[in-house]
């Protein structure tokens, strides 16, 4: 095939772009490497839209051992232990094919952290589904959740935590974040920067096929009528093949013959080669002919491009390769020693005893294209005043039920059942609570991890949205007892060629940068999914921030459930009556405008930090932060999950009743306290500034409000836990 | 007591069996699929995962591996023989038990606590067991227990019914039924009752701070039954 402008073009490059690749290699390339280009200039691998915002995000802190840059972040968790984490997206494939494309994202991210030499421990994912009553939804979720099972429970790895929303912005294009944790001892980590000259580059796992050929070119575009037609690119999974790979490798790493390590996932051999090689500042000599083929015929382009599954490239030592083998045969996976380094600093590929490619690894990676796209700043709105006729006949309760049984509320007991969550035996905090938490096998340490988002509040001031995510991430982790260490993000994005989605990308960055530098609590990995929109409508901003931290002793573990009739409950963080934004101005008050409740980050911090010394003294029952829904919905979901009751009563504050209990003012907790500690608990929060309300008393099995409003905690759990069951039975 | 786990390909609560054997007492031993031999043993177990990939039939490609030929001749000449989970279906695979085990009723995995009754105590596994009903855990796929009319004659004559799906009471019911198995069935044995397939983990139960206790319960009475 004669490469030309237009054939660049249909690979999704641009005219320039293309332009600069001839003048790069002084020629015009052939096929092979213009398929090589389009997969490693693509958005989705080069990051040219979003490089130069992402600088700007702290990634430095005491426990963080690795940042971005690497398959996966790592950071200390003490006793020679590290965790190896990161989030990814697998949104487009996700819905075009929902069941392959959630189980191939949870392969791969799993993959990312086994490369590390990690073993996983727990998954969590972030899924985001258009407006229930859109005709695609459901089969959507059944199908995504499916396919997270599928794959996850297959691996034997538990998946501890997640969230779920709907929202009809994503309506054309749904969200599907998978998010790993692996162990690892801090002197056994794997990187991908290959060394030394004449070393062997190593093929293992599954065979080449021609699946997801172009695949991490799909995910840079947006969709049109025609994304039947780019089913063939999905990926295919198998995760018997990768719980095999995952032993193999782990077994060949308790040794000391590899060099490096890279999974092939986006842009398969193409990626996983040239950023070993651009790392160790190498080049890099395949024989095309040597990798494991499924099928007959392929042609070097389809090798380079496929983006097949469970496959990994590795760098070894001189003279391992047949105790390498030993490995790979005795787990039944295809082992081929595929090429060896260079010193050319060059990609050089042969096929048929012709050279078919000779790119300079510099001119695909440092030479990528990189721009500083337009962009527009979000006005902050305006405050909306509630107006009294509003809310005069409005019932508490009914609100309440309303908000409970509200799609992005409700119980996701139906999601997470499908999940195996407790299989490995250390899975201490299963789904629902505010975090999951595995106990680092055979120690007393253990580790909490929560994944959030806040499109509505990004949507409606990114700069606002984007600090509120990492705090929210912060808040769930401290609710369980543990010590924030770190974060990673997968920013989904509309298209980084309109100038508003832009502006929520730069502006969300801006704001998650500030938090956590603020907070302490660094960013050491993540993704960018931008064109998450279909024709020109985008979704709205959509970063999720999964959070990990740490409990030195598990026994001091938190949980929201109420645990004893007569404690006393508290709400620490004041309540402003922030009403704008959220889900009761939305459900209940039909109002859709207005700024996000605002960000204190020193009271974030603050309130954080002292209630983990009073989790420290034990003087705390259970916890539970304030988001969604406000005051009464938290307290109403750890009445239901501890089958207890309360008498609240409302503070006397200038705001009414109403602003009081269903407003989304940040920094926030829900605490239950025993009497005889009351005092001290009181004494800590004043001597750290922390504002308190006394909230009420947990009663038997009512919800009673200021002596005259009631219901069950039975009512209520039905409210909360048969939407969705209900829903995806019809 | 020495116990042996035996490791397939896919198999992923080998590890998980093998903590909560050592917790109680047992010396356990890893054994991998492919070897010929077993080590000597007073209890084999078949743990729970994804044997092959579940690919072909769940358990069918892990009856055939090469250890199973010893593990069938160490259950038919009494040795005790335990499959949790993907190792009852094995079991059912190899025919040591009767009986198959289909996709659960609703077509979805499912991972909860569950209740189960214990129906026969005169076997080494349920002996002394003080209590009626445990909770127990299961994380599965297929484990919708069906056999023909004769086999269930046959089984319930032989009284081969080891536990059953119930509520907290002990009461059988199909609304405590989470897979749709024939008689709420969630284990049963060989008629010699030295082999028990059951889909619930009991190894996910060995700790307060896990799903509960009811599986330390099972282990150390099962430890005590084998002296």
């Amino acid at each position: 095939m004669i490469v030309n402008e237009q054939v660049a073009i249909d690979h999704g490059l641009k005219k320039d772009e293309y332009a600069k690749i001839c003048e790069l290699l002084k020629r015009t390339p052939n096929i092979t490497e213009l398929g090589i280009f389009s997969a490693m200039w693509n958005e989705h691998c080069s990051y040219k839209s979003s490089r130069l915002h992402l600088k700007k995000l702290p990634t430095k802190g005491k426990k963080v051992i690795q940042g971005p840059g690497e398959n996966a972040g790592v950071i200390d968790i003490e006793d020679n232990d590290a965790i190896v984490f990161k989030i990814e997206s697998h949104n487009h494939p996700s819905f075009i094919e929902p069941y392959q494309g959630a189980a191939t994202g949870v392969g791969g991210i799993m993959r990312d952290v086994f490369t590390m030499g990690a073993r996983p421990i727990a998954n969590l994912n972030s899924i985001h589904f258009g407006s229930p009553q859109h005709k695609k939804t459901k089969n959507l979720l059944r199908g995504v959740v499916h396919g997270i099972g599928g794959y996850g429970n297959c691996m034997g790895v538990p998946t501890i935590a997640g969230q779920t929303s709907f929202d009809s912005s994503y309506n054309g294009n749904i969200l599907v974040n998978a998010m790993t944790l692996g162990l690892v001892k801090k002197n056994k980590i794997f990187y991908s920067k290959a060394a030394g000259l004449d070393k062997p580059v190593i093929y293992v796992g599954s065979k080449t096929g021609r699946d997801g050929i172009h695949g991490a070119s799909m995910a840079s575009t947006s969709f049109d009528e025609k994304i039947e037609e780019k089913k063939p690119t999905v990926q295919v999974g198998d995760p018997f093949t990768e719980k095999l790979l995952l032993e193999a490798c782990l077994e060949l790493m308790a040794g000391d013959s590899i060099i490096a390590i890279q999974d092939m996932g986006a842009a398969g051999l193409t990626s996983s080669s040239i950023e070993m090689a651009s790392k160790g500042n190498l080049g890099i000599e395949i024989n095309l002919n040597k990798v494991p083929c499924r099928e007959s015929k392929m042609t070097p382009y389809e090798i380079m491009l496929s983006e097949s599954q469970e496959r990994m490239l590795i760098v070894l030592e001189n003279g391992k390769e047949e105790q390498a083998k030993k490995i790979f045969d005795k787990w039944n996976l295809d082992f081929a020693v595929i090429g060896k380094t260079t010193k050319t600093k060059k990609i050089e590929l042969y096929f048929n005893e012709e050279k078919v490619a000779d790119i300079p690894v510099n001119t695909l990676v440092e030479n990528s294209p990189m721009y500083d796209r337009k962009w527009k700043k979000t006005k902050l709105p305006k405050k909306n005043k509630i107006k009294k006729e509003d809310i005069k006949h409005l019932k508490i309760i009914d609100a309440l039920k309303k908000i409970l049984a509200n799609p992005n509320v409700c119980s996701k007991e139906w999601i997470w059942q499908q999940y195996d969550h407790t299989v490995m035996g250390d899975t201490i905090q299963k789904p629902g609570g505010d975090a999951g938490v595995v106990r680092v096998h055979g120690t007393d340490k253990a580790v909490a991890a929560s994944v959030d988002s806040s499109a509505v509040y990004c949507w409606a001031h990114p700069l606002t949205g984007g600090k509120q995510v990492v705090c929210e991430s912060f808040r769930n982790l401290i609710s369980v007892g543990a010590k924030p260490i770190a974060i990673t993000n997968c920013l989904n994005f509309g298209s980084p060629e309109n100038e508003e989605n832009m502006g929520e990308f730069v502006e969300c960055v801006q704001g998650i940068g500030e938090a956590s530098d603020y907070l302490k609590f660094p960013v050491v990995s993540g993704n960018v999914s931008f064109y998450n929109q279909t024709k020109d409508q985008g979704i709205k901003p959509t970063p999720a921030i999964g959070g990990v931290g740490l409990i030195k002793d598990y026994k001091n573990m938190i949980t929201m459930d109420f645990k004893e009739v007569d404690n006393l409950v508290l709400v620490i963080g004041k309540t402003e009556g922030h009403i704008d934004q959220s889900l009761f101005a939305r459900t209940i008050l039909d109002e859709k405008n207005g700024p996000p409740p605002e960000v204190n980050l020193f009271n974030e911090k603050n309130n954080g930090e002292t209630l983990l010394k009073l989790i420290d003294n034990n003087l705390i029952r259970s916890a539970h932060d304030v988001s969604l829904g406000g005051i009464i919905t938290a307290v109403a979901k750890m009445c239901i999950k501890g089958k207890k009751g309360i008498n609240i009563k409302k503070p006397k504050y200038l705001i009414n009743e109403i602003e009081y209990l269903f407003a989304e003012d940040q920094g926030r907790y829900i605490l239950e306290v025993g009497k005889k500690d009351f005092k001290k608990v009181a004494d800590i929060l004043n001597k750290n500034a922390v504002h308190f309300d006394e909230l009420g008393i947990i009663t038997e099995n009512e919800l009673y409000i200021n002596d005259k409003t009631k219901v069950t905690i039975d009512e209520l759990s039905v409210s909360n836990k048969s939407w969705l069951i209900n829903y995806m039975s019809k | 007591m020495k116990s042996s786990v035996i490791t397939f390909p896919g198999s992923n609560c080998d590890r998980d069996m093998d903590v909560a054997l050592k917790k109680f007492g047992f010396k356990n031993k890893m054994v991998w699929h492919a070897d010929a031999e077993l080590p000597k043993s007073d209890l084999v177990v078949l743990p729970g995962g994804f044997s092959y990939g579940d690919y072909l039939r769940c358990g069918s490609m892990a009856s055939k591996s090469k250890i199973m030929q010893s593990v069938i001749n160490f259950a038919n000449s009494g040795g005790m023989v335990m499959g949790i989970c993907n190792g009852f279906q094995i079991l059912v695979e190899t025919g040591l038990v009767p009986g198959v085990l289909l996709r659960n009723k609703y077509l979805e995995f499912i991972c909860k606590n569950v209740f189960v009754k214990i129906n026969d105590k005169k076997n080494k596994y349920f002996k002394n067991v003080n209590n009626e009903v445990l909770e127990f855990h299961i994380a599965h796929n297929e484990g919708n227990y069906f056999c023909t009319q004769d086999q269930l004659k046959e089984i319930e004559d032989n009284n081969q019914i080891a536990i059953n799906y119930c509520d907290e009471n002990g009461k059988i019911e199909d609304q405590f039924n989470p897979n749709g198995s024939i008689k709420n069935i969630a284990g049963i044995f060989n008629k010699e009752k030295n082999v028990l397939g059951m889909m619930p983990h009991p190894e996910r139960m060995i700790d307060t701070s896990l799903s509960g206790e009811d599986g330390s319960l099972f282990f150390k009475n099962l430890i005590n039954n084998l002296k």
